[in-house]
């Protein structure tokens, strides 16, 4: 087992950290975030991961076949919806602010602070 | 005997008929659908409260229950604490909803199915024995309480709190993820007690403190504790005054149990034996925010921000009395979430009857304008005092237990902490209160933000609803019976003593034969002298503070300048540290989880 997926896992955390600190605009943040949250998926896999395992379904196999951890692949998809939500919710606010005050840039869009 | 899972699916059920519905649902039967559904759900989580009063309530899903103690299904593990919280949840939903009658003009089946689901996710989360099923909950609080937020989304400030809101909590849950995900590789397993289970009796290595602080740092950005404690402000600025009675009241209050169940469910057979070292580390961030939440809450001079950092004050007071890590010091911040929490919820109604009279919340534009509020007035003169920790409201009893679960392990200044920060919030309200009521001093624009118009409820009324002033009242005064419930302290001492038991909650959970139960010693808590003098003393500091900065012009002329003058350069740094932008919040996130891994890296190898 290598250690490169948890490698990945954490390069994607923090690239897309570095996306949401620096970004300029609401579109680009938002895939920030989706960036940040497939490091998780990444992360996940590769923990349930085998060498040399096949998909976890016994239909045609005997059960002490090799698999890799299905767990964590139900894990991965709860985690899909779960982003697929919250992107949807943020797009549309996006899409709000763009049609209500023009603009994408955070900068210009805030009105509380302080 | 109640279901466990019957407070989630109770309101998901009926969210999702009203979705169903639709505009065929009038506005009043969406209305009282909803008290009824939240009514009915405060009910249930009370009779579990009862029910799992000496026992953990465990409730496998589908029955598959645990074999030769490995857990194969999902289970709701139900204590007293977790039931409680989900109950306050359920009971700041009710009435707000019953508020909401009369508060907002026009408003759609859609908030009522939001603050359901929230209410639903909130209860799972509090009941879950599942460490993913709890990140789950989470999620689904965050995403139904992102929407509540935007619910004006024709305005720039919603826009923005909802925007800073989301991705912060979001990147929070992400964080708490990949912790939960190390977890799972190091022991197979999801259930708190089996995770707990495999991880005892061995010496904390990386992999586990790196688990422990994704997991609690995800944790502590939704209880809004510095430095992740941002957007709360920010949301609490500009969301509709019954949304805010229930982030501030049961929603933060959710991140700080987390992290105690957490703690002590899975982590605590490792990390046990650096008791003082986590002991220290979570001290210091209580201290933290408490004293910021304090010093924040005074300089604002928006009512909504105002209550937003005095809450984060008080979820510091909270996290002081976790972080003690006896059986007293819980009890104690137990006590405080429900007595902060009703008073706070109380405070935020009230402010609705502000925003709906005359339109407005900012200090300068009430000024001496509510003088024949007389109602509101009392109610917030009142809730400021609540807050400071004035006998009897139940906020001076539970910061008795904390000072003196702080004194027994020889940390006696933390009760001036929490006196302060006490004092701190309380003197902000009355300091408001005192311009907006009594039209005293000449208030200043404190924020240099553009004003916003108030458009939950339009333009100026002449009357207030009594469905609005009722639920405010009722608050208040649940705040302060909490005070006279018989032996409420010792109950909710031995209560914690159980909840920080991992052999109990392991051996309840996964049926295993069961170590003895440890015998706790309990010292009797009745309020003590201490505390009605502290409680005293931190609302008469509150009175005196308040008094100071509304009368500050009529002090004598060089110390009042000398004063602004020392003080003013910190202030304009607080508030430009508070940018409102969230770039800038998931750099403190960063920071944040940065020097928390550093300092238990530190402390614990």
């Amino acid at each position: 087992m290598s250690f490169l997926p948890y490698a990945v896992s954490v390069w994607l955390f923090l690239v897309g950290l570095y996306g949401i600190v620096s970004s300029r605009n609401l579109i680009h943040l938002i895939i920030c975030l989706a960036v940040v949250q497939s490091s998780t998926y990444v992360l996940l896999l590769a923990i349930g991961y085998r060498t040399g395992a096949g998909a976890p379904v016994f239909a045609a196999v005997p059960l002490t076949t090799p698999a890799v951890d299905p767990v964590v692949q139900a894990l991965t998809l709860t985690d899909v919806v779960v982003e697929s939500t919250v992107v949807a919710l943020l797009l549309a606010i996006a899409v709000q602010a763009h049609k209500r005050f023009g603009t994408l840039d955070p900068e210009e869009l805030r009105s509380i602070r302080g | 005997m109640v279901p466990a899972p019957l407070p989630v699916v109770l309101p998901l059920l009926v969210a999702a008929g009203m979705t169903a519905a639709g505009r065929r649902l009038s506005r009043r039967a969406a209305d009282l659908t909803s008290i009824l559904t939240a009514g009915a759900t405060t009910a249930l989580c009370a009779g579990l409260v009862v029910q799992s009063a000496h026992h953990y309530v465990v409730y496998w899903f589908g029955g598959w229950k645990p074999e030769h103690g490995i857990a194969l299904g999902i289970a709701f593990v139900v204590g007293p604490f977790g039931a409680g919280l989900a109950g306050l949840a359920a009971l700041l939903i009710t009435l707000a909803h019953v508020y909401s009658w009369r508060y907002f003009e026009a408003v759609g089946t859609l908030y009522h199915v939001l603050m359901l689901v929230f209410l639903a996710a909130m209860a799972g989360f509090c009941l879950s024995g599942d460490v993913f099923n709890m990140f789950v909950f989470f999620e689904l609080m965050s995403v139904s309480a992102f929407a509540l937020t935007g619910y004006l989304i024709e305005e720039s400030g919603p826009l923005q709190g909802a925007l800073n809101f989301a991705i912060t909590v979001s990147v929070a849950a992400f964080l708490m993820l990949s912790g939960i995900g190390l977890l799972y590789g190091r022991t197979g397993a999801l259930n708190l007690a089996q995770i707990g289970d495999a991880l005892a009796g061995k010496k904390p290595d990386g992999l586990v403190i790196a688990a422990f602080v994704l997991v609690s740092s995800g944790l502590l950005v939704k209880s809004a504790s510095v430095p992740f404690h941002f957007w709360l402000a920010d949301v609490e600025s500009v969301a509709p005054n019954p949304v805010c009675a229930v982030f501030s009241g049961a929603m933060v209050t959710l991140g700080v149990y987390g992290v105690g169940r957490v703690y002590w469910a899975v982590f605590e057979g490792s990390l046990g034996s650096h008791r003082a070292e986590v002991r220290g580390v979570l001290l210091g961030l209580g201290v933290v925010t408490a004293l910021l939440g304090g010093v924040m809450s005074l300089l604002q001079s928006q009512l909504k921000r105002l209550l937003a950092f005095s809450t984060i004050a008080h979820v510091g007071i909270a996290i002081i009395g976790l972080s003690l890590l006896s059986p007293l010091a819980t009890a104690g911040a137990a006590l405080y979430a429900l007595a902060h929490g009703t008073a706070k919820a109380s405070l935020f109604l009230s402010t609705g009857v502000l925003a709906h009279r005359f339109g407005t919340v900012w200090e300068d534009e009430l000024h001496g304008r509510a003088r024949r509020l007389r109602l509101a007035a009392a109610l917030f003169a009142l809730g400021a005092l609540a807050l400071s920790g004035l006998p009897p409201f139940g906020t001076f009893l539970s910061k008795g237990l904390i000072d003196d679960a702080a004194r027994q392990a020889s940390l006696g200044w933390v009760g001036g902490v929490t006196a302060l920060a006490s004092a701190l919030t309380g003197a902000a309200v009355l300091r408001f209160a005192a311009h907006a009521f009594l039209g005293w001093g000449v208030p200043e624009r404190g924020a240099p933000s553009p004003h916003e118009e108030e458009a939950e409820t339009r333009g100026e009324r002449w009357r207030t609803p009594a469905v609005m002033a009722v639920p405010a009242c009722a608050l208040l005064v649940l705040s302060a019976a909490i005070t006279f419930v018989p032996g409420i302290g010792r109950g909710a001492e031995s209560v914690a003593a159980r909840f920080q038991d991992r052999g109990v909650y392991a051996s309840q959970v996964l049926h295993v034969p069961a170590p003895i139960p440890a015998h706790h010693h309990l010292e009797p808590a009745s309020p003590s002298a201490s505390a009605v003098e502290s409680g005293l003393g931190s609302s008469v500091l509150a009175v005196l503070l308040a008094a100071a900065l509304v009368g500050r012009r009529r002090l004598p002329r060089g110390l009042g300048t000398r004063l602004a003058h020392v003080l003013r350069p910190h202030s304009s740094l607080l508030h430009s540290v508070h940018s409102g932008l969230v770039g800038d919040y998931v750099a403190w996130l960063v920071f944040g989880v940065a020097a928390l891994g550093g300092l238990f890296a530190l402390a614990l190898r």
